[in-house]
């Protein structure tokens, strides 16, 4: 047998097993909606949906479509990401750092907060925030008061609301900033190639950055004002908040879960990457008589970011994924509304696991494929 | 002699060690004074100042009491390791405070007011946590709703794994290979039949029944040894010459690497039935098995892939003009040698594996997180979360601990073997 059937062969069987596979299930899928009467096809997401979501970011109710109670699912697993990326990120860095902290307390607090939180199922502090921290709250009647403008209760947080007018106009404003801003600092970065000028960049792109937004406000006619939420009187024992924004306690307990867990791994890989970078280099650096700030900023930092992006953009992508576990405490995100309601209404089990899936997937995907670009931009030009 | 007070010199150690020590313990002073007995000495300032006093008077004794090589051994120790700067010297106190202030509520709630006789939710009269409610419930927290005659099978299973376990750290080579095949492939049956029943005159008790930490353990332990292989055949896949293979693989591990496991459940549950013929009955727990084994499996297959990647070329030119094919190579020289290297890598995963076992109440099956929530909202009793948590969290935290504090040692030592 020559050397080329012996490499057919078996991927020809390969092909042909997955192949056989896929025409099994087909034709069992088939016989099987068949007899349920259903058959296959994406028709129903146009459907009225008749089921009301808790929370949604748009304008949402029953005699909306399957489709649209997919997108407010769809943004309220984006809108809970967000947050808990946010939070993770800062509290992420912050613990990283601190357990490199000479201070001995400092760095044992560090130690201890990523070992207890670690080693915890998420699903488990997810039911614990839900159910034990956040029930613990007072009732509406005695809410903890921030300053009168923010109430916290068993029912939620309560914050003001934002009323903008010219809204665009002030979006329009940071746009320029940020245009404004990255301008400039080419231009700087010029500069400093060629004359050795040192330009302030960061004092600059600050002024514009708050500048030009407070601009729209003085001639652009742009005004905020805010409604807070005030305690109305339903009935004898009713009472609720009304007015401003409720963040429901689903949202708080998931974000704080997700944070607090996603945190721990974060701050392992920025005292991982601060630690990788060769003593050196801050040797160096301080031989040719850089600053401390110097070395960290210019010599320290790009070499960790280097180390430390890849993992913490995994570690986004898995917090992203985690937010399914949302559907455990009913907080409406994707899976819930979409993989639980909906498919319960309508009985489409392929259809709805595979969008749902497939939503998952193409996320995970563009931001792997991100990923591999950026390592490609940022790996060490060797020459 | 003059006195600096923002440089604190050596030459007068003593004064400026006096002012600080006094200055020091005055913060402290307040600061228990505030927390315990009530009494605000500083009650005329402003509410933030006030509020920060012990703070500030502490950190400017810090201030006085730092004095680099004083040649006081203690004073040096405790500059270097809690007072290096201002700024450490405010979040050194800022942590003793915190301790001090919210740790002996925790213990009194954990320990001292805690209830632990009786055996009904009226029992707990202290106010601290009612631990008479995990033990009431220990035992469906352990076995689930397993029948209580019939639990000393689940009991017999799992210490025959210890002691095989055990007995593969004690035996010579020789006999481990065969102790670690019996583990591997014949202990898995007798468990499970063990703990199934339906022969040799036990009776067959359903999968829905089985629960607690003991099915934890059994879907961990099922799901590693299956996926294991799945996982070594997936990331040789992934590096075949063969495009087929190759592209089959990395659209495989792709597809479950991308997508959240409680979907992966939820499909298992929902979607994989539509596909089998009418009428066909897969065990739940099977399907949770096989959805969970498929998605952990690419998460091994990666691992291996790295150990796979970071063997060095020669060691598979060696094997090829020794003239061994591309299974022998594998098996004998490259896979061993792969394997040694990702051991921490394989230990991670598992970690990974049993942190997501709770998640299988998507489909019904109740292990140990899933039974405080079923217990919880008991009529009996209600509003015992908070120590149902704590309690489940207590016992996934020990085994993940100690699991990852396994693994961190194995790593040093493989790195230093190196």
């Amino acid at each position: 047998m020559s050397n080329k059937n012996k490499d057919l062969i078996p991927q020809v069987l390969t092909v042909l097993f997955i192949i056989l596979v896929l025409i099994y299930f087909t034709i069992n899928a088939q016989n099987n909606m068949g007899n349920r009467g259903i058959s296959f096809g994406f028709g129903f997401l146009s459907q009225e949906s008749s089921f009301d979501i808790t929370f949604s970011l748009i304008d949402y109710d029953g005699s909306h479509s399957y489709a649209k109670a997919f997108l407010v699912g769809l943004l309220n697993t984006i809108l809970v990401s967000a947050i808990g990326i946010f939070f993770a990120t800062i509290l992420g860095v912050t613990v990283g750092i601190s357990r490199l902290s000479q201070n001995y307390l400092i760095s044992k607090t560090a130690e201890c907060y990523v070992e207890i939180f670690r080693n915890i199922p998420l699903i488990l502090q997810i039911f614990f925030w839900y159910f034990a921290a956040l029930r613990a709250l007072p009732l509406t009647i005695d809410s903890i008061n921030f300053y009168d403008i923010s109430f916290l209760n068993v029912k939620g947080w309560y914050v003001p609301r934002f009323i903008w007018t010219n809204f665009s106009l002030f979006v329009y404003s940071l746009i320029a900033a940020t245009v404004l801003i990255i301008f400039v600092s080419k231009y700087a970065k010029k500069k400093r190639d060629e004359i050795g000028k040192q330009v302030p960049v960061f004092y600059i792109s600050l002024g514009i950055l708050f500048g030009l937004p407070f601009l729209t406000f003085l001639i652009g006619g742009v005004t905020l004002s805010f409604q807070i939420p005030e305690l109305t009187q339903l009935s004898k024992t009713i009472y609720v908040y009304q007015g401003g924004v409720t963040i429901i306690p689903e949202l708080i307990s998931l974000a704080l879960a997700l944070s607090m867990y996603t945190a721990t791994f974060i701050a392992e890989n920025v005292r991982a990457g601060i630690l990788g970078v060769n003593k050196g280099q801050k040797e160096a650096a301080a031989s040719i008589g850089l600053t401390k700030g110097q070395i960290l900023k210019l010599v320290v930092m790009p070499q960790a970011l280097r180390i430390i992006i890849p993992p913490t953009t995994n570690q986004y992508l898995n917090l992203t994924k985690n937010s399914s576990l949302a559907a455990a405490i009913a907080y409406p995100d994707i899976v819930l509304v979409f993989a639980g309601t909906a498919l319960m209404q309508t009985g489409r089990a392929i259809e709805i696991i595979s969008i749902t899936m497939l939503t998952y997937l193409s996320l995970s995907l563009s931001i792997s494929a991100f990923m591999n670009w950026y390592n490609k931009k940022m790996a060490i030009k060797e020459k | 002699m003059k006195l600096n007070l923002v440089k604190p010199s050596k030459e007068n150690l003593n004064t400026f060690v006096t002012l600080g020590s006094v200055l020091i313990l005055v913060g402290f002073f307040d600061f228990l004074a505030n927390t315990f007995l009530d009494l605000n000495f500083t009650g005329f300032l402003p509410g933030g100042l006030s509020f920060l006093t012990p703070i500030i008077i502490g950190v400017i004794g810090l201030h006085f009491i730092r004095i680099e090589f004083s040649g006081n051994r203690l004073l040096d120790k405790i500059n270097t390791n809690f007072n290096s700067s201002n700024f450490n010297a405010f979040l050194s106190l800022l942590v003793i405070f915190a301790l001090i202030k919210y740790i002996p509520p925790i213990l009194n709630w954990f320990i001292f007011d805690a209830d632990f006789a009786g055996n009904t939710k009226q029992d707990c009269t202290s106010g601290g946590a009612c631990w008479v409610f995990v033990k009431v419930w220990l035992n469906r927290f352990v076995y689930g709703m397993y029948p209580d005659t019939e639990q000393w099978r689940i009991n017999i299973a799992f210490f025959m794994l210890l002691a095989l376990v055990g007995a593969s750290f004690f035996v010579p080579a020789k006999i481990k290979k065969y102790i670690l095949i019996f583990l591997l492939f014949v202990y898995p049956i007798i468990g499970l039949k063990l703990i199934s029943g339906g022969d040799f005159g036990l009776e067959y008790i359903e999968t829905g029944a089985w629960g607690g930490l003991s099915l934890t353990f059994i879907v961990s332990a099922f799901a590693l040894i299956l996926c294991f292989p799945v996982g070594m055949f997936l990331a040789l896949g992934r590096r075949s010459n063969l495009p087929a293979i190759r592209y089959t693989s990395i659209g495989f591990i792709e597809l479950w690497r991308g997508v959240p496991l409680i979907t992966v459940l939820f499909m298992s549950a929902v979607m994989f039935p539509m596909f089998l013929p009418d009428g066909t009955y897969v065990d739940k727990l099977i399907r949770v098995l096989v959805a969970i084994t498929l998605f952990e499996a690419a998460y091994m297959a990666e691992v291996i892939r790295g150990g796979l990647q970071a063997l060095p070329k020669g060691q598979y030119e060696a094997a090829k003009s020794l003239g061994m094919g591309y299974w022998r190579m594998h098996f004998l020289i490259v896979l061993p040698q792969a394997l040694k290297l990702v051991i921490p890598g394989i230990a991670n995963t598992f970690l990974a594996l049993v942190k997501d076992t709770p998640l299988i109440f998507v489909v019904g099956l109740l292990e140990l997180a899933g039974m405080v929530n079923l217990a919880k909202t008991n009529p009996e009793w209600l509003g015992m979360a908070m120590e149902g948590y704590v309690f489940a969290g207590l016992v996934f935290w020990v085994i993940c601990y100690a699991m990852s504090r396994y693994s961190q040692n194995l790593e040093k030592k493989l790195s230093t073997e190196r």
